[in-house]
């Protein structure tokens, strides 16, 4: 509260409605409403993936042996692998913004350069994981794929839309991450004008919470 | 409004140490379902996993998305995003289990 009533020390009083106009009464700065808009966002990513989920839901229903032997054929190893890097992404992710809001800008951008470490890692043990999955001719269109039952057909066309679009979102995110990064470098970004990078980490949250779905179904039913 | 004011000022207080523990928390739970999935009790595997990530997810809405210590606006739309979520899922499930 402190920095909030010292910048709006030239009003009279700092009245209870000022909230409407920006937490720190910096014309054009409006944590609350960015937040909630960030969040609006993050209900649309809900639905997307959760429309996905809803399809997975009922296929693994009516499926669940031949889901069972397509998920055996998964590395379990490295699927746990990718999700403690996500979730060590993450983690330093929100270290970086608590960094920055006590001021400490060049231990906030060391965070954030290992968080995008994080999500590159990521990324290139997802790509050799496909890679692998195409060498035993298992792709979308595949003769392998289409001689295989239609359960498992179907569990690897969602397997590779789900995870693709998800590895789609932390591509995005990483470029949001750097995005962030370079505002902080250029002071754009730093303690009391923190919410930019709030949102950032909120999208980059999601993404960890939709890898904390995709892991155990995929990886795990069989 | 200045109650509310009060919560969204709480994130600047988070500890470090806060986000370690739910961290530490994140992973062993990790590894938890990964050690159910693989102690092959099959009729368990999916429940359990469903549990222990939607705890998960849990942990990270309210300490890494800050929800824990946000305006109580958020709290309703998140409450009403989640509640349609879920009544998609009843219905598609209602639908699907009766043809």
């Amino acid at each position: 509260m402190s920095d909030s009533a010292s910048i709006t020390t030239g009003a009279e009083k700092p009245a209870a409605h000022d909230d409407h106009h920006g937490h720190y009464g910096v014309p054009g700065y409006d944590p609350a409403a960015w937040k909630m808009g960030m969040w609006l966002f993050l209900f649309t990513e809900l639905l997307l993936f959760g429309a996905m989920f809803i399809v997975f839901a009922v296929y693994l229903h009516k499926y669940i042996w031949q889901f069972a032997a397509g998920s055996v054929q998964l590395d379990i190893p490295i699927g746990t692998f990718n999700t403690l890097v996500l979730l060590t992404s993450s983690m330093t992710m929100a270290l970086a913004i608590a960094v920055l809001q006590r001021g400490k800008k060049e231990l906030a951008i060391k965070l954030l350069d290992f968080t995008l470490g994080c999500a590159a890692l990521f990324c290139v043990v997802k790509s050799f994981e496909w890679g692998g999955k195409f060498e035993h001719g298992i792709y979308p269109g595949s003769l392998h794929l289409a001689a295989m039952t239609l359960g498992e057909q179907i569990f690897f066309g969602l397997y590779f839309t789900m995870t693709g679009l998800h590895a789609l979102h932390v591509i995005v995110g990483a470029g949001l991450i750097l995005w962030c990064r370079a505002r902080i470098k250029s002071g754009a970004v730093h303690a009391e004008r923190i919410t930019f990078m709030d949102n950032i980490g909120l999208y980059w949250h999601l993404v960890d919470l939709v890898w904390i779905f995709l892991f155990p179904l995929f990886y795990l039913v069989g | 409004m200045s109650q509310a004011n009060d919560h969204h000022d709480e994130p600047h207080l988070i500890p470090y140490k806060t986000y370690i523990l739910v961290w530490l928390g994140l992973c062993s739970l990790t590894l938890l379902t990964v050690a159910v999935s693989y102690a092959n009790m099959r009729h368990m595997t999916i429940p359990v996993a469903l549990m222990v990530a939607s705890l998960k997810c849990t942990i990270v809405v309210l300490w890494f998305m800050h929800i824990k210590f946000e305006n109580r606006v958020l709290w309703w739309f998140l409450i009403a995003a989640v509640g349609t979520y879920v009544i998609f899922v009843i219905l598609t499930f209602a639908d699907y289990s009766y043809r």
